[in-house]
């Protein structure tokens, strides 16, 4: 296990290397000059020049390169064009959105989901898996933003159960935080749910149709008690690689969502950043979604290999 | 004292009959053996006992064991009864245990799950049920996981499983078809033990006569979902009053009649082959360890010969084969196709291979499912120097060759069955008339007689065209009547070659001894009888 996780680590390590040297080269490196590109035509040769000096685009390549990753290291992502704050504050701020956000809708998907998932396989065919096979068709095909405002309308202008949007901010409280998270949460939630729900009813039947499954029944353990004991564990790879990308996609994925409830959060930072030229801003958050990535997929391989034992020797 | 007593069992699946009138007893302590071909119900028959059989599956008739009628009972009674009542072992070991949890835990289910002990006394249970099985705790401690343990010994971990409760009957689905000879005596010593030991009675199915002949004390003839025959197996193996029975008999020990096509002209020239794999890396900076598969392995292969290869799975004889047919890189040595040198890869022109096809173990996956038989038949082809001309006719005289006809082109693999699908595999290594065919168990997955008629293709194909063979088995059986010289492959080197028959009856190297002896075979003297009977009769 141990030879596992250092040979996951190394792997990790040089995936975000790569990573960087992609993005930097993206951005520096390509022809056409960002200063010129961020300022728009209209501006002067000095003020190109001022903002050359700025963003780091003088001096030899690896230089600049080790320039910004050590800055990262520190916590210096540099000073946003638009904004005129650093940038490292900027996602900070928005991270506490995104973050508990993200957590909170893949905790509902996975609550939601997962027993849905089970209760099909086991009644494969009848009319429970119908029915659940039916609710999670209509989950992907409406639209979530769609479900969103209706979630608005109802329960938050009808009702007055939870705000229609808008984020209360830390400082008022975890429970006001919740209070405006959880319509987000609920529609970004959803068409996920659906997925996985459809993904661990799948991976279930085929566990269920396995020898292990028929050894389990002859020692006499019920139909629910091998789903339960011998079933669902095996099935489990399949979700959490669905999982693994779901929570990729909704850190910064979120945007349409982020619109409706008007959140604060990653998605519509990059996105200011990219209306906007703000190619510093653009830079970080890619480099910041690219390492969760990165670091969310080594915790699903952490996962697989604790799941299945046959999965932990070093690859 | 009767144990189970089975009264006009039938099985229908979706109104299909598979099963129709099946009856007999079963006593405590005893062996029953139930042999019959894939798909007469000797499986069908062991799982309506249980009440496991596949959805839409309808059972009929009486099952009584201990007063109960096992097909009436409701599943919380059933649920109760498996395992601790009747215990049940199947064929594949692979698979047969959860890859996620430890050996320990899984014989201990056994006993928790029936409220019989609490964990730690069902993990204390479970650890002598291991070591009674031949499992010891030095070797196999309980936190073992299924993947690191070989077949063997995982059929011996499902054996403990089943008997952890000592249930009063034990049913063993094919127990050892999966296993190697070796590691198949052993089993079958285990299981004969159990039964003395804890008085159990044991159902034994299997296809395999020579196997039953050793462990049965009552036998049942199975075909097509009825039992054609029944009694004492020395009795009944004896008499062989049915035909059906005296058709499996002829053709488990079926030699097929052949000429020698040997000639003394070299064809195939293996020199010191050496071919190894890199292994997982113990730690993320260590160079890999390398496993030799393969080690320098010489022979020679004459023009015309069926030469034989045999040994244990893992021992490196289809690792071999795969290197002879130019689909892996040798790491070490040459092997010569007609003095020509056999190098993997684009490096190897389509003469060479044209020159020598193959035939694998299994007719269900060696071919698209979604090409139609000509095309896969005609393949082939495209190793010539020109397109030929006349594809169509050639295909048919392939086809024809090995006893289909012309027709069967335009059908789809899966009308087929598996007999017919090696024979159809044979024809598309026909086809382009090569020196070699290299037979990788290539009648292991047939029914006797089925293999029986296959090995009777090969013998005559062999003589009418003068076809060298390479045949690959763990079968030593088969090996013996289709060969004519055969070389023991034991951990990746050769320990034993010469003529077939030599080294079968007076084997020389130790490895080839244990080989022979392990390979259960009918008495000689139950043979003769019956054939000696019909002498007379005719």
């Amino acid at each position: 296990m141990l030879g596992f996780l250092l040979s996951r680590l190394g792997s990790l390590m040089l995936s975000l290397i790569v990573a960087s040297v992609v993005i930097f080269a993206v951005v520096q490196v390509i022809p056409g000059d960002p200063a010129t590109f961020m300022m728009g035509l209209n501006a002067t040769p000095e003020s190109v020049a001022h903002l050359r000096e700025a963003l780091g685009l003088n001096g030899p390549l690896p230089l600049r390169y080790l320039h910004w990753v050590a800055g990262m290291l520190h916590g210096d992502l540099g000073m946003s064009y638009t904004y005129r704050v650093p940038v490292a504050g900027l996602v900070a701020e928005r991270l506490q959105v995104s973050v508990p956000l993200t957590i909170y809708a893949l905790l509902l998907s996975t609550l939601l989901a997962l027993p849905a998932g089970i209760f099909a396989a086991a009644r494969r065919g009848r009319a429970g898996d119908l029915a659940v096979m039916g609710v999670t068709q209509f989950g992907i095909a409406v639209p979530n933003f769609w479900f969103a405002m209706l979630l608005v309308l109802f329960v938050a202008l009808r009702l007055h159960w939870l705000p229609a949007g808008g984020f209360a901010g830390w400082q008022a409280g975890p429970w006001a935080v919740f209070k405006s998270l959880t319509l987000p949460a609920i529609s970004l939630a959803l068409p996920q749910a659906a997925i996985l729900a459809r993904v661990m009813r799948s991976a279930l039947i085929e566990t269920l149709g396995q020898d292990f499954i028929r050894t389990a029944r002859a020692k006499g353990l019920s139909r629910g008690q091998a789903t339960r004991r011998h079933g669902v564990r095996n099935a489990l790879i399949p979700v959490l690689t669905i999982l693994g990308l779901q929570f990729s996609f909704l850190l910064a994925g979120g945007i349409i969502i982020e619109n409706v409830f008007y959140l604060p959060g990653l998605g519509r930072l990059i996105f200011q950043g990219i209306t906007q030229r703000d190619l510093i801003v653009v830079q970080s958050v890619v480099m910041l979604l690219v390492a969760a990535v990165i670091v969310v997929n080594f915790a699903v391989e952490v996962a697989y290999a604790l799941i299945d034992p046959r999965l932990r020797r070093p690859a | 004292m009767t144990l189970l007593s089975v009264r006009d069992l039938s099985v229908s699946i979706h109104g299909l009959p598979i099963l129709s009138g099946v009856s007999f007893d079963m006593a405590a302590g005893e062996v029953f053996g139930l042999v019959g071909e894939s798909g007469s119900g000797k499986s069908m028959t062991s799982l309506a006992l249980m009440q496991l059989l596949p959805q839409g599956a309808v059972a009929g008739g009486r099952a009584t064991m201990g007063g109960a009628d096992l097909l009436a009972l409701p599943e919380r009674q059933m649920c109760a009864l498996r395992g601790r009542e009747i215990g049940m072992i199947f064929q594949e070991p692979m698979t047969a245990l959860n890859p996620v949890k430890t050996i320990g835990d899984q014989v201990a289910e056994t006993l928790v799950i029936h409220g019989a002990a609490s964990r730690g006394e069902a993990l204390r249970v479970a650890r002598a049920r291991l070591d009674r099985v031949g499992l010891f705790a030095d070797r196999f401690p309980l936190d073992r996981f299924p993947h690191e343990l070989s077949g063997g010994q995982r059929q011996r971990v499902c054996i403990a499983m089943a008997v952890a409760l000592r249930p009063k009957l034990l049913i063993a689905d094919e127990p050892t078809t999966a296993l190697d000879v070796t590691t198949q005596a052993q089993i079958l010593d285990l299981l004969r033990d159990l039964v003395a030991e804890e008085r159990m009675g044991l159902m034994l199915i299997t296809h395999d006569l020579a196997v039953v002949a050793g462990m049965a004390d009552h036998v049942a003839v199975m075909q097509a979902g009825r039992i054609v025959e029944a009694g004492r197996t020395e009795a009944l193996f004896r008499t062989r009053r049915e035909a059906y029975t005296r058709a499996l008999f002829a053709a488990s020990g079926h030699q097929p009649s052949r000429q020698t096509t040997r000639t003394e002209k070299p064809l195939l020239e293996v020199t010191q082959a050496d071919r190894s794999y890199p292994l997982p890396r113990p730690h993320p900076f260590a160079r890999p360890p390398r496993f030799r598969a393969v080690k320098g392995v010489s022979f020679t292969l004459h023009e015309g010969e069926s030469l034989g290869l045999v040994g244990e799975s893992g021992c490196g004889k289809s690792t071999l084969a795969r290197a002879i047919l130019g689909l892996d890189v040798l790491q070490g040595g040459a092997i010569r196709l007609g003095g020509e040198e056999v190098r993997a890869g684009h490096h190897m022109h389509r003469t060479m291979r044209a020159k020598m096809q193959a035939v694998f173990q299994d007719p269900y996956g060696s071919f698209n499912p979604r090409w139609r038989v000509d095309r896969a038949v005609a393949e082939p082809l495209h190793l010539l120097p020109e397109p030929p001309g006349d594809v169509p006719t050639r295909v048919a005289a392939a086809l024809e060759e090995v006893g289909l006809s012309a027709k069967d082109g335009r059908k789809f693999i899966h009308e087929f069955s598996g007999g017919q699908r090696q024979r159809i595999a044979i024809a598309r290594a026909l086809i382009l008339r090569p020196k070699l065919i290299v037979l990788d168990e290539a009648v292991s997955a047939l029914d006797v007689r089925v293999r029986a008629q296959v090995l009777d293709l090969l013998a005559d194909l062999q003589a009418r065209h003068g076809l060298a063979y390479l045949f690959i088995s763990h079968d030593l059986g088969v090996v013996r009547a289709i060969t004519d010289r055969v070389l023991v492959m034991q951990a990746g080197e050769i320990v034993e070659e010469g003529a077939t028959p030599r080294v079968f009856d007076a084997p020389a190297h130790p490895y080839t001894k244990t080989l022979v002896a392990a390979t259960p075979r009918l008495p000689a003297d139950w043979m003769e009888d019956a054939d000696a009977d019909r002498q007379t009769v005719v």
